[in-house]
């Protein structure tokens, strides 16, 4: 029963280093320049133009 | 705490949003401070944006040629969701404390939740899965892809990004067609809403809180209700915005972490504690 107390409270824990782990993957594949290149333009579609 | 609140709030707003060259000069920030993203919905063409948008992030990750898991937005949402949950909607959403900001407006009778709120707060894991997953990644456009919810529902875009940018800038005004007036026309219901219920955009509509909402569970972020100690005055379910009752504070996908029942509790049975 204790197992799965702190299981529970340690959830974020795994949900964080989950986490980094998914940005590193993330990092790998070239998706933080995909969101540079996104976030560096005026998104027309944004603010209701495009 | 309030006011503590409310500070934080606009001093995390105004960091966020601190390219002050932007609305002068009608223009976007473009340094490298963009590769990242601000955890509340703050979108990335607001003239003063020095970061990106996660839900615009994911969506142009799920706009790529192919497909490929956007692995880089899912490690933001699981850091700041383990991390926060949706604290980040109480304490550090732009679009948020605009919401805040017109609920003080003292017109109307306030309400803390629409009519059939059981049925309509599915609407943000609607607008999550529809707009922002299936939307950006195959559909709408003519089966081009499209950012859907940037382009179709996002009133944050509309008061952050387009009315600033349009106001500084006339070239962009001269191209301003239908698309701009329906969002315009979301973002005109969504003040008068605000005016009248708690966050309508926050508790129906928003993709954001729908996915830190997955998270409020056991995120390190936590408000801790001493059951033992609770006189059952109700103090806390009064004073919540969102109408939560005690054992759902905190734990409920719905609840912002605004800390109101903290306030309140006059035992002490509530308090933030991390996990």
């Amino acid at each position: 029963m204790d197992f799965w107390k702190n299981r529970e409270k340690m959830a974020w824990v795994w949900g964080t280093l989950a986490g980094f782990l998914l940005l590193g993957i993330g990092a790998v594949q070239n998706d933080f320049s995909v969101i540079w290149k996104k976030a560096v333009m005026i998104c027309m579609e944004c603010i209701g133009i495009g | 705490m309030k006011r503590l609140r409310l500070t934080v709030q606009l001093l995390f707003t105004i960091l966020s949003n601190g390219y002050l060259y932007g609305f002068l000069h009608g223009k976007i920030y473009q340094g490298n401070l963009k590769y990242a993203c601000v955890p509340g919905l703050n979108c990335y063409s607001c003239p003063g944006a020095v970061a990106s948008c996660p839900i615009g992030a994911l969506q142009a990750l799920l706009n790529r040629q192919g497909f490929r898991v956007p692995f880089g937005a899912l490690g933001f949402f699981f850091v700041i969701g383990s991390l926060l949950g949706r604290f980040v909607c109480g304490w550090l959403c732009p679009f948020g404390l605009a919401q805040d900001l017109l609920h003080k407006i003292p017109v109307f009778r306030k309400r803390k939740r629409l009519p059939f709120h059981s049925v309509l707060k599915y609407g943000k894991y609607i607008a999550l899965f529809f707009l922002v997953c299936i939307g950006s990644a195959f559909l709408f456009g003519g089966y081009a892809k499209v950012p859907a919810f940037c382009k179709y529902l996002c009133p944050s875009g509309t008061l952050f990004g387009a009315i600033p940018l349009l106001a500084a800038n006339e070239s962009l005004r001269g191209q301003i067609g239908g698309l701009f007036y329906w969002k315009l026309g979301i973002l005109l219901l969504v003040i008068l809403l605000s005016i009248k219920v708690y966050r309508p955009f926050c508790q129906y509509l928003c993709p954001l809180g729908a996915i830190y909402g997955f998270f409020n569970r056991f995120s390190l972020v936590q408000i801790h209700w001493k059951e033992e100690q609770c006189i059952a005055c109700m103090a806390c379910e009064k004073a919540c915005p969102v109408a939560l009752s005690r054992d759902e504070i905190s734990r409920s996908p719905e609840c912002i972490r605004c800390g109101r029942c903290v306030e309140v509790c006059p035992g002490n049975c509530l308090s933030w504690r991390p996990r």
